[in-house]
């Protein structure tokens, strides 16, 4: 339905613009060659993706896959709920708790020290202007290492540690102590530096030490923030602690491994059951703690 | 009210008086007062991490003592000169094309199916029944709450050794994550638009794409991007399950203690990373401009 | 379509239980393709009139019939078909920040659209002439392919009223058309509104804040004060004093001293994401 020109000069009120001429519409979106050249290379690209990746979803049907998959679903019920078993399982998820919870606070013992090195805020050499060459070398350092340190996959650290201290939670403990480590290390710094920091360099101006600073001006300003990220990173470390019993670190992870290994279905439907209550209750404390601390 | 008295006047009584010789308002404050709720809180922290060590029962030696440190030594110095000889290299660069193809197939698929499900997890308007919201958040915590590698492992048993299996366990994890994260943000954004729309009588699908999919779209690929950057290092290390990439190698050539070809493949996974990390970092910044 | 209010109340939808209404005994005739224009001080009800005429909020008493029937008995099609020839330009426009002029145009004819021609016209606009056209009306024809969140916000504004332009509709329901726009711009985009609602005889309500323009345009003006209705007059006969009355300790509203802010908030940025993840 076409919409009627616009009204011709004689019958327009004063002070209005005069009419422009009746250009002609444009004949052609202007983005749509962008839009088919963007959609174009997004389908090229997906092309080898898929044949890197053996995408062939078909497969999942084939016969024996299906015979396979149906097979193993079908032994998920009845779940095994017998007594040793599911103490078995409260056993482990205990361990599971307990090795995140011993591995973020070994974590906090290497994170605290490494972000106070980092952050920029207390630094002295910077109260008047640039910081100086080695400080910022420093800092630059400590920063390049805790970001190697949480670039590395905790499955990796586990892998490594297993081979030295041998099977148990020691290896778990520790790969999660120096990957988290890294991680709260580099988030606490950048915590510290966000915000104000006007109260720790007026106490460092006036001569008191670095961790006097810290203490009094910069920690109370920051500590609900500090602790929120802690708490969610203690719940994210309960995941992870299950995904290193993969490799022998023991806890849920193990159990689980153990009972796909002999295709009992009933075990690992408990067990994942288990394990998804265990990551909803975490997450509710780690939500309660959170709000709090806000 | 007592007598004021200065301090040489001060009598035998008070001197050997039990009470605190400051009035109570001015003492410190008790260390655990039980009507604190943060002291409580604070207490069943410090029994939580006690009872962690305890019952872990670890190995301290093994982390404190010289033998140890020796062995960790000389576990360290195997990993050096890494094998750079052509045909590994070529090896590994494969595997890394794979690992990084994993990822990105995987998470293009969870954003697809991420907000195939959040659409019925978000509530629309006020007046949206949105009956499905509590299953399909269920379904959504299900999906987000079994770790990528477990998800691997189940699926290697329909969908057998390879990639293949990392790359769904990959889509099927993040799109739990995702889909909670897309289903937020869609009930986050102005309803203006929507309703204006709405008004009209036009239908919630079209209402969808008209109004809501436009304003939270940069939002959505910030999301999916920074997924990205996980995905990667998740890709690296399912292999060691078995689904193929760099992980694969890694558990093989460590199994094998070729230590030299270790180092390889881990300072190929470092590089991956930080050449994903910049690139989607790039990416975002592009996005929002 | 034609419009009849019997004795109509309506409350505010965040309202306390014990306020007041904001619409109370309304009675309102208006009759296939009239213009009018409801003026009066702020918290009058306006907006809530407007609400209640395009549906999107039932009264709490009192009869509403649109085109002869009342929507809120129809069944849920019937009422989506009636809600289809309506249009209502809210007083903030309802377009998306990143989305297209054209496409945030063309979003007023969706009624009439079918499914797949919506999605089609997602990817390339099918009616790229009646959008010009309908921006052309309010000059803003070489705005056609850019960004909403590049516009100012009077050009917002003058968009939002280009898409009743395209609207299949009978009856528009304008909320303060002009209260971005500088003096010019404001008569050129009522005389169009005005001009062509009298041309496809669209039964045209705007409420107004700007007196004089309400004066100058429309033939029949109605007053309202406190969710009552204080007259109901043609242009000609609302004398100044009558306008005193209305806008009775309200002063510095009749005489245009204080904007309304609701178009300085004008794109509300979407939210931050809270960046929470495993890594």
């Amino acid at each position: 339905m076409s919409v009627a020109a616009p009204h011709s000069s004689a019958d327009r009120p004063s002070g209005l613009p005069p009419v422009r001429p009746h250009t002609q519409a444009p004949a052609r979106d202007p983005a749509f060659a962008g839009r088919v050249f963007w959609l174009g290379l997004a389908l090229v690209l997906l092309w080898p993706l898929c044949v890197a990746t053996e995408f062939r979803l078909w497969v999942l049907w084939e016969p024996e896959n299906r015979k396979v998959t149906a097979n193993f679903l079908r032994s998920f019920w009845p779940l095994v709920h017998n007594p040793e078993f599911l103490e078995m399982v409260v056993r482990e998820t205990w361990r599971t708790v307990a090795m995140a919870t011993a591995g973020v606070t070994l974590a906090l013992v290497l994170a605290v020290p490494l972000s106070l090195l980092a952050t920029r805020v207390l630094s002295l050499s910077a109260l008047s202007g640039r910081m100086d060459r080695w400080p910022a070398v420093m800092r630059w350092c400590v920063r390049a290492t805790l970001i190697v340190l949480r670039s590395i996959p905790e499955l990796i650290w586990a892998l490594v540690f297993v081979r030295v201290v041998g099977l148990g939670p020691t290896a778990g403990v520790l790969a999660i102590a120096l990957t988290y480590g890294g991680m709260l290390g580099k988030v606490y710094a950048e915590i510290l530096e966000s915000g104000e920091s006007h109260a720790t360099q007026t106490l460092m101006r006036n001569g008191s030490g670095r961790l006097q600073a810290f203490v009094y001006a910069l920690l109370p300003s920051h500590a609900a923030e500090l602790a929120s990220y802690t708490v969610y990173r203690w719940e994210c470390a309960i995941r992870s602690s299950v995904v290193l019993g993969f490799v022998g670190a023991g806890g849920l992870g193990q159990q689980l491994d153990n009972s796909m290994k002999m295709f009992n279905g009933g075990e690992v439907a408990t067990l994942l059951l288990v394990f998804i209550a265990l990551v909803a209750l975490a997450d509710r404390v780690s939500a309660w703690l959170r709000k709090a601390l806000a | 009210m007592k007598p004021t008295t200065t301090p040489d006047t001060v009598s035998v009584a008070q001197a050997f008086s039990t009470e605190a010789a400051n009035p109570p308002w001015k003492l410190p404050p008790p260390l655990f007062n039980a009507r604190c709720r943060a002291c409580w809180f604070t207490a069943a922290l410090l029994v939580l991490v006690v009872a962690s060590f305890v019952s872990l029962e670890l190995d301290w030696a093994a982390f404190a003592s010289m033998e140890a440190a020796r062995s960790m030594g000389r576990f360290v110095a195997e990993f050096f000169p890494p094998d750079l000889s052509p045909v590994f290299v070529n090896k590994v660069a494969w595997a890394a094309w794979e690992t990084l193809a994993m990822s990105a197939l995987g998470t293009v698929i969870a954003a697809v199916l991420g907000l195939a499900l959040a659409v019925p997890a978000s509530r629309m308007s006020a007046q949206d029944s949105a009956w499905l919201r509590s299953p399909t958040r269920w379904l959504l915590n299900a999906l987000r709450a079994i770790p990528e590698l477990v998800w691997a492992a189940l699926l290697l048993i329909s969908a057998g050794l390879g990639p293949m299996a990392g790359t769904l366990a990959l889509a099927l994890h993040t799109s739990g994550v995702l889909g909670r994260l897309f289903a937020e943000a869609m009930e986050n954004i102005p309803t203006g638009p929507g309703d204006a729309l709405r008004t009209q009588g036009v239908g919630s699908l079209r209402v969808f794409f008209y109004a809501t999919l436009p304003q939270v779209l940069p939002q959505l690929m910030s999301y999916t991007l920074y997924r990205w950057e996980n995905n990667i290092r998740a890709a690296a290390v399912l292999g060691v399950v078995g689904a193929g990439g760099l992980g694969q190698l890694l558990s093989f050539h460590m199994g094998l203690f070729h230590m030299n070809k270790t180092a390889t493949i881990l300072a190929a996974m470092l590089l991956m990373v930080a050449c994903v990390d910049a690139l989607s970092f790039a990416a975002r910044r592009w996005l929002t401009r | 379509m034609n419009i009849d209010l019997q004795a109509l109340e309506a409350r505010h939808p965040a309202a306390l239980p014990g306020a007041p209404a904001a619409l109370r005994a309304l009675n309102l005739q208006l009759a296939v393709g009239e213009q009018v224009a409801i003026i009066g001080p702020s918290g009058a009800g306006k907006t809530t009139l407007l609400q209640v005429l395009a549906c999107a909020q039932p009264p709490t008493q009192g009869q509403l019939q649109l085109g002869g029937v009342n929507p809120w008995t129809l069944p849920a099609r019937a009422l989506r078909r009636l809600r289809g020839q309506l249009f209502l330009a809210p007083q903030v426009p309802p377009l998306p920040p990143r989305q297209r002029v054209v496409t945030s145009v063309l979003a007023g004819r969706l009624p009439a659209m079918g499914l797949w021609a919506s999605l089609r016209s997602l990817f390339y606009p099918t009616d790229i002439p009646a959008a010009y056209e309908a921006l052309v009306h309010f000059d803003l024809g070489d705005k056609l392919f850019d960004r909403v969140d590049r516009l100012s916000g009077g050009e917002r504004q003058r968009v939002g009223l280009a898409r009743a332009l395209l609207a299949p509709a009978s009856l528009w329901l304008i909320d303060e058309p002009l209260s971005a726009l500088d003096p010019m711009r404001a008569r050129m985009a009522m005389a169009a509104l005005v001009s062509l609602a009298r041309e496809r005889q669209v039964t045209l309500v705007a409420t107004l804040h700007q007196v004089d323009m309400a004066l100058a345009h429309f033939p029949r003006i109605i007053g309202l004060r406190d969710g009552q209705l204080v007259f109901d007059l043609p242009a000609a006969q609302v004398s100044p004093e009558r306008l005193a009355h209305l806008y009775d300790q309200y002063e510095h509203e009749l005489r245009s001293e204080a904007l309304p802010v609701a178009l300085h908030a004008a794109t509300p940025e979407a939210p931050a994401p809270v960046v929470m993840h495993c890594r």
